[in-house]
């Protein structure tokens, strides 16, 4: 009589076994990769990472760079509300990366150049943010901790390149590498995710085939972005306010 | 010294309640604003992200820096000593208290997560005047809560002096504070300059006294009780005196913006060639809400007439709504100053191309938020003085100077 049942809960304990065997061993095999990428080391200030923009090569009417960068951080994701004007909208959709085309009063000299958060080294966003949301990492990006920022914009009052942007609106579809929700702020974080799991370079980066784009440690006297900008003169936009812009430019 | 009576506000109650119904209903209206502002997102709003404060923070700024100079009233007499301002100093104390948590009120609700306020209270960044303010705000309705149980407790009354000066140096502090947000702002050539904090003070004796002279002619009024020339006519030469400070301030803020050549953009912009903006300032902040109210208070007829008296106090307070309205919006409006020596001909993002200014409309639920903190506000002032003693009896000449020659 008692056999059938030990049998019963032998079977039920080897299945069990089997089961919580398939169902963790993932998790934890997965928690290993996950751990034995850079993200176990912490966030270092030997590393500054910029970038240099040579404006001589950004072309007149391209928007690879603007068009990448909505891709990589789910920008695109992000609909018209229903029943918003089009010209209003346009006005209150995010924007990280963006095109500007100046002329030079003088010479009237045309430049093309993109244009997104300069993280700076003493970034007046992160002065005034009454949460500490808006912060600097040690390797020099700046970006918003989605967790405590009230939604405030006073950092947005406070950049000098306009560069941040409020999510207007509910957010039904969101990018993993971006995560976002309805009244916060947010700007370019030079693809931070892509850093902090091994990657190396930027989505505008990858997208700008003119090569106008040079991203990397600025404190690393070999990498690309350091050598660029070691070989041609450039400048921080509103160095009057002497911010130590991370992203730099050429020939403006 | 002659012992001032108080008494509850005594208008019929048919009256009474009908006013806070009406001021209730506005409040109403005001929270359906924000839920439906909060439901759906700032999308529906006139706020964009090129102008990231809007109606609400005109209307939230304004009461906040009218609250501090609401307190004036009472700091006049127990701070310096003034006796003919004694009676008058629980009401000013009610209604500094009064108009902040209304202007509070909006600037939280406008929040993009108001429901994150808990972060705000425990998470800080001390570099932030933001989370100074939080302190100023909160600390300031504490200091005047003490002060007014210091005025109406008799056993208390012995250190009202000491909190009084407390609660002047505050409010102070507080104005410095809110006019700092915008002082302490490098990137936009509106701000960005010291003046902010002196002239936001001074805006808030004016605002503050303003309303505070309609709030009480209108209780006054209401029900018959005597209030007599010599303390209303002392006031509003008071207010009349606040507003041509701020008209200097005005003056001498351009003057010195006209004297560095980086502003004169900035400067064409709000004084000539700015639109709306420009008619905001010279119809609404100088006209209406300086020029007139100074003619009208300095005249030796109808400054005399409390209807004179009453209009040119609406007046302050609609000029203030326009000033508050020029600096915030307008000074967004006009575009950051990236690339000097250069014109942006094109931008993907709003970057003032052409020089072109950012454009923003008010929409319906931005105002009716603004407006519902404006109703709270007079709402809890009058059920304060329905049900506690913070109106003096009389107000009558002999009353506030026993000295005085009928």
């Amino acid at each position: 009589m008692s056999e059938p049942t030990n049998k019963g809960r032998r079977d039920f304990l080897v299945a069990g076994a089997g089961v919580a065997a398939t169902v963790v061993a993932p998790g934890v095999f997965l928690q290993s990769v996950a751990n034995a990428g850079p993200r176990d080391t912490p966030v270092s200030d030997k590393v500054r990472y910029g970038m240099l923009i040579d404006t001589t090569k950004c072309a007149d009417g391209c928007s690879d760079c603007v068009s990448a960068c909505d891709k990589e951080n789910g920008l695109d994701l992000l609909n018209k509300p229903e029943g918003a004007s089009d010209e209003l909208w346009d006005m209150q959709r995010p924007r990280w990366i963006r095109s500007v085309k100046l002329r030079n009063n003088l010479t009237g000299r045309v430049t093309s150049l993109p244009m997104m958060c300069q993280h700076c080294e003493k970034p007046p966003c992160v002065d005034v943010c009454p949460t500490g949301a808006s912060f600097r990492r040690a390797d020099g990006i700046v970006m918003v901790d989605r967790h405590t920022c009230i939604g405030c914009r006073y950092c947005m009052m406070a950049c000098p390149y306009n560069a941040r942007s409020f999510i207007h609106e509910n957010v039904q579809l969101k990018s993993t590498a971006a995560p976002r929700g309805k009244g916060c702020v947010e700007s370019c974080n030079l693809c931070v995710h892509r850093l902090d799991n091994g990657g190396t370079t930027t989505a505008c980066q990858d997208a700008c085939k003119h090569g106008a784009i040079v991203f990397g440690d600025l404190k690393d006297p070999s990498s690309a972005v350091s050598q660029a900008m070691a070989k041609y003169p450039s400048v921080q936009i509103r160095a009057d306010l002497q911010l130590n812009t991370g992203v730099r430019y050429t020939d403006i | 010294m002659k012992k001032i009576h108080y008494r509850e506000w005594g208008i019929e109650s048919p009256r009474y309640w009908g006013l806070l119904a009406v001021l209730a209903a506005i409040v109403a209206v005001g929270g359906f604003a924000t839920l439906y502002m909060e439901h759906e997102g700032h999308w529906v709003t006139g706020m964009t992200n090129q102008i990231v404060w809007g109606t609400p923070h005109v209307f939230a700024i304004f009461l906040i820096v009218a609250a501090s100079g609401a307190l004036n009233v009472a700091s006049i007499g127990s701070v310096f000593g003034q006796t003919m301002y004694k009676p008058l100093a629980r009401l000013s104390g009610l209604m500094a208290i009064t108009l902040l948590v209304g202007g509070l009120i909006v600037l939280v609700l406008d929040l993009g997560q108001p429901a994150r306020l808990i972060v705000a209270m425990t998470t800080y960044n001390f570099k932030s005047i933001f989370a100074w303010n939080i302190y100023l705000y909160v600390g300031f309705i504490a200091i005047v809560v003490v002060y007014l149980f210091t005025m109406m407790e008799r056993k208390a009354n012995k250190y009202s002096k000491g909190v009084g000066v407390l609660a002047f140096v505050w409010r102070l502090a507080l104005t410095t504070g809110t006019g700092s947000i915008f002082g302490f702002l490098v990137a936009r050539q509106g701000y960005d300059a010291a003046i902010m904090a002196p002239m936001f003070i001074i805006m808030s004796f004016a605002y503050g006294l303003a309303l505070y002279l309609l709030v009480l002619m209108f209780a006054f009024d209401s029900e018959d009780r005597p209030l007599g020339d010599l303390i209303l006519l002392r006031l509003k030469r008071l207010l009349g005196v606040f507003v041509a400070a701020i008209f200097y301030f005005t003056v001498v803020y351009h003057l010195t913006n006209l004297y560095g050549t980086e502003n004169h953009a900035y400067e064409a912009f709000i004084l000539r060639d700015g639109g709306v903006y420009t008619w905001t300032f010279w119809i609404g902040w100088v006209l209406l809400g300086m020029i007139v109210p100074m003619g009208i208070l300095f005249h030796p007829a109808l400054g005399t007439q409390r209807g004179a008296i009453a209009l040119a106090s609406v007046l302050v307070v609609l000029g203030g709504l326009s000033a508050i309205y020029v600096i915030v919006i307008g000074g967004q409006a006009y575009p950051l100053s990236m690339f000097p020596g250069h014109t942006i001909i094109e931008s993907g993002y709003y970057d003032g191309v052409n020089g072109m200014a950012r454009s923003y409309s008010p929409s319906l639920p931005e105002f009716l938020l603004g407006l519902g903190g404006f109703a709270l506000a007079l709402l809890v002032t009058f059920i304060g003085i329905r049900v506690l003693q913070f109106l003096p009896a009389s107000l009558s000449n002999e009353a506030v100077d026993p000295h005085h020659a009928k």
